[in-house]
């Protein structure tokens, strides 16, 4: 199968097997206590990509990140920057630079100030920080702010000051925590482009904690979605959204429709599987479920159809009564109650004013889909 | 809430208000009595002034007890901030609880049992006492003050800060005077002042410390006092009144000025 990702950018190293990886976390584990934050984990970044580390608070995503900057050891395990194991490097020693994500500006100095500390800190003379502080000003469009102090600026003036100073002094990697975590909605979303341009024009490597799932799949070439300090799967965001590899994954991102049941037969490409109240359902992308293996088969809701007849020649239709409708604008989201009681989210975009198949409250209604349009799930 | 004036709240006021200042006010109008009998007012002069002025033994008092306060308040500063560091930074050593109540047991122990036990000390230890003791006394009963005010700063200071420097490349001694140091800056001046401020009106503690040649202030005024009450004394205390005053006045203005312009550049910055 050709990878999603490579459609969406000409940028696939992990599809290269000769690629050289440039971030390499093996086997680390981290414990606080009797806590485990990071179990075991293993994990490979490659150089110029734009990485999410994404997953609920407590999935030990930030500690992940601090063991990367230096500020937490790994308790066992260890991690290789460009082949060079990081162990014993202080954090003032480490060609990363963090983002933080209460941006941690230095309150008694003005914005020029700020961006200098790094470059002045490696002893760069003064006509250079110079040059390279007023480049910074230009680049998050803050020149008129310079003399400016930290409580003298807006959120996202401050933000981009954090962002300045962090890529100041051209790191190997950018670290950056839950970045737009403390801007409104709006801003957030401008903010999104804007750091994936700059990771493009700097050709830097970025590894991006966050817990917004949107986030991480507007700007990241690839996720990894983590549990209990546990990788779940890493992936494109395509890949993520379209081909989960486990439960977990499949419920974290997006809506889904989960059905459970057993396969009552396989073939090489397809499988049957019937529900526990006998539906039938036949799919493709069957993976690595074998005949009499319990699974579950994900769907997202807009890959569903619904319709008020039983569509003619669908192989998989299951009849149910609509039990609530939400009219979103652009789309309507169905809730259709199967005869079994489970219900199925469906998700239609009103590509016309007035549809020509209207449906209500209580209509008896079909749901469709097509063999490929979901996948079945071991884990 | 209700503004208007009710006799009550006047009459309140009043009472409270006098009964903090009454004194003080008598003090000061009486430093001014051309009368050498302290309670017969006898016409306006500034006589005791120019004799107080000339009272050798006052200057070199008060010369004493500036410098007293001045060392021994610069020493409690560097132990406090130290101590302060050690309680908020390193969480998780034995005896912690223990060690952080004895740093301010000091604060409600009786100056009594401060003074002599530190008395005691020196004999024990064949220490001649005078401005060396002395001095020493007022570090041991300020450093605690001084504690306090930097620690309760250093509870709420954003450790981010820190590793924010270091991530940039200072190392933890760089870090330390270029980051932390600047931001708790204020909380150590305020821990400087209130150690300055009760070293010049110690007197229990530097009566049992204090040797030939190192009388303070208060051990002077104390000691006139019991001869009798002079209108050089009224006229010493109303100038140690107004350099405490105009002290209390210049922080508090600066203080507010600053806390205007704070919210000012707050609200031009959410203007964009």
């Amino acid at each position: 199968m050709k990878s999603l990702g490579s459609i969406r950018r000409d940028f696939a190293p992990w599809n290269d097997p000769n690629a050289k990886p440039y971030i390499q976390f093996e086997n680390v584990t981290k414990r606080f206590g009797d806590f485990t934050a990071v179990n075991n984990l293993s994990l490979t970044i490659y150089e110029r990509e734009f990485f999410a580390l994404l997953g609920a608070s407590g999935c030990g995503k930030s500690t992940l990140l601090r063991m990367l900057a230096g500020f937490e050891q790994p308790t066992s395990g260890r991690i290789l920057l460009d082949g060079e194991n990081l162990a014993g490097t202080p954090p003032y020693r480490r060609p990363v630079n963090m983002m933080f994500q209460s941006y941690a500006l230095f309150p008694h100095m003005t914005v020029e100030k700020n961006i200098a500390f790094g470059l002045k800190q490696e002893g760069m003379p003064k006509a250079d920080v110079e040059k390279r502080v007023a480049e910074m000003l230009k680049l998050v469009k803050l020149e008129p702010f310079a003399k400016r102090k930290p409580h003298q600026l807006s959120g996202g003036q401050r933000q981009r000051v954090a962002l300045a100073r962090s890529v100041a002094k051209r790191p190997k990697v950018l670290l950056l925590d839950e970045p737009l975590g403390a801007l409104d909605k709006k801003l957030r979303e401008e903010t999104q482009f804007e750091l994936m341009d700059l990771q493009q024009q700097l050709g830097l490597t970025f590894v991006v904690v966050t817990h917004d799932q949107e986030e991480a799949m507007t700007m990241a070439d690839r996720i990894a979605i983590m549990d209990k300090g546990e990788v779940m799967q890493v992936a494109t965001p395509a890949e993520v959204y379209e081909a989960p590899t486990s439960r977990f994954v499949a419920n974290f991102v997006g809506n889904v429709n989960m059905f459970e049941g057993k396969v009552a037969e396989r073939t090489e490409k397809t499988a049957r599987i019937t529900g526990s109240t006998g539906a039938q359902i036949l799919v493709e992308n069957a993976g690595d479920a074998t005949a009499g293996a319990d699974v579950s088969f994900a769907i997202r809701p807009e890959k569903i159809r619904i319709s008020s007849a039983k569509p003619e020649g669908s192989t998989n239709a299951l009849e149910g009564e609509i039990y609530d409708i939400a009219y979103l604008g652009d789309m309507t989201v169905y809730h259709v109650k199967l005869s079994d009681g489970q219900i199925v989210r469906a998700q239609s975009m009103n590509a016309a004013r007035i549809s020509d198949d209207p449906l209500t409250w209580n209509d008896r209604a079909w749901v469709s889909f097509r063999p490929d349009a979901g996948v079945v799930l071991t884990r | 809430m209700n503004t208007t004036w009710s006799r009550f709240n006047i009459t309140s006021v009043t009472l409270g208000f006098a009964f903090l200042y009454l004194p003080i006010v008598l003090l000061v109008i009486f430093s001014f009595n051309e009368s050498k009998l302290v309670t017969v007012w006898g016409g306006f002069s500034t006589k005791w002034y120019v004799s107080l002025f000339q009272n050798q033994a006052l200057i070199d008092a008060a010369w004493v007890t500036i410098r007293v306060g001045l060392i021994s308040a610069t020493v409690a500063t560097v132990l406090g901030t130290l101590a302060a560091l050690a309680l908020t930074r390193y969480t998780r050593f034995r005896g912690r609880v223990l060690f952080s109540g004895m740093v301010f047991a000091p604060l409600v122990m009786p100056e009594v049992i401060t003074g002599l036990s530190l008395l005691l000390l020196f004999v024990a230890v064949g220490l001649d006492r005078g401005f060396f003791t002395l001095t020493l006394a007022h570090i041991s009963f300020t450093m605690c003050f001084v504690a306090v005010v930097v620690q309760s700063r250093l509870v709420t200071f954003d450790r981010s800060l820190e590793e924010a420097a270091m991530d940039l490349g200072a190392s933890p001694v760089a870090t330390f005077f270029q980051v932390t140091l600047p931001v708790i800056l204020p909380a150590i001046v305020s821990g400087w002042m209130l150690a300055f401020t009760l070293s010049l009106d110690d007197l229990v503690t530097s009566s049992f410390t204090s040797g030939p040649g190192a009388t303070t202030l208060p051990m002077k005024i104390y000691s006139q006092v019991r001869l009798g009450v002079t209108p050089e004394i009224n006229a010493a205390c109303t100038i140690l009144i107004a350099i405490v005053a105009t002290g209390v006045i210049i922080a508090s203005v600066v203080n507010k000025r600053r806390e205007v312009q704070r919210l000012r550049d707050e609200q031009a910055a959410l203007r964009g």
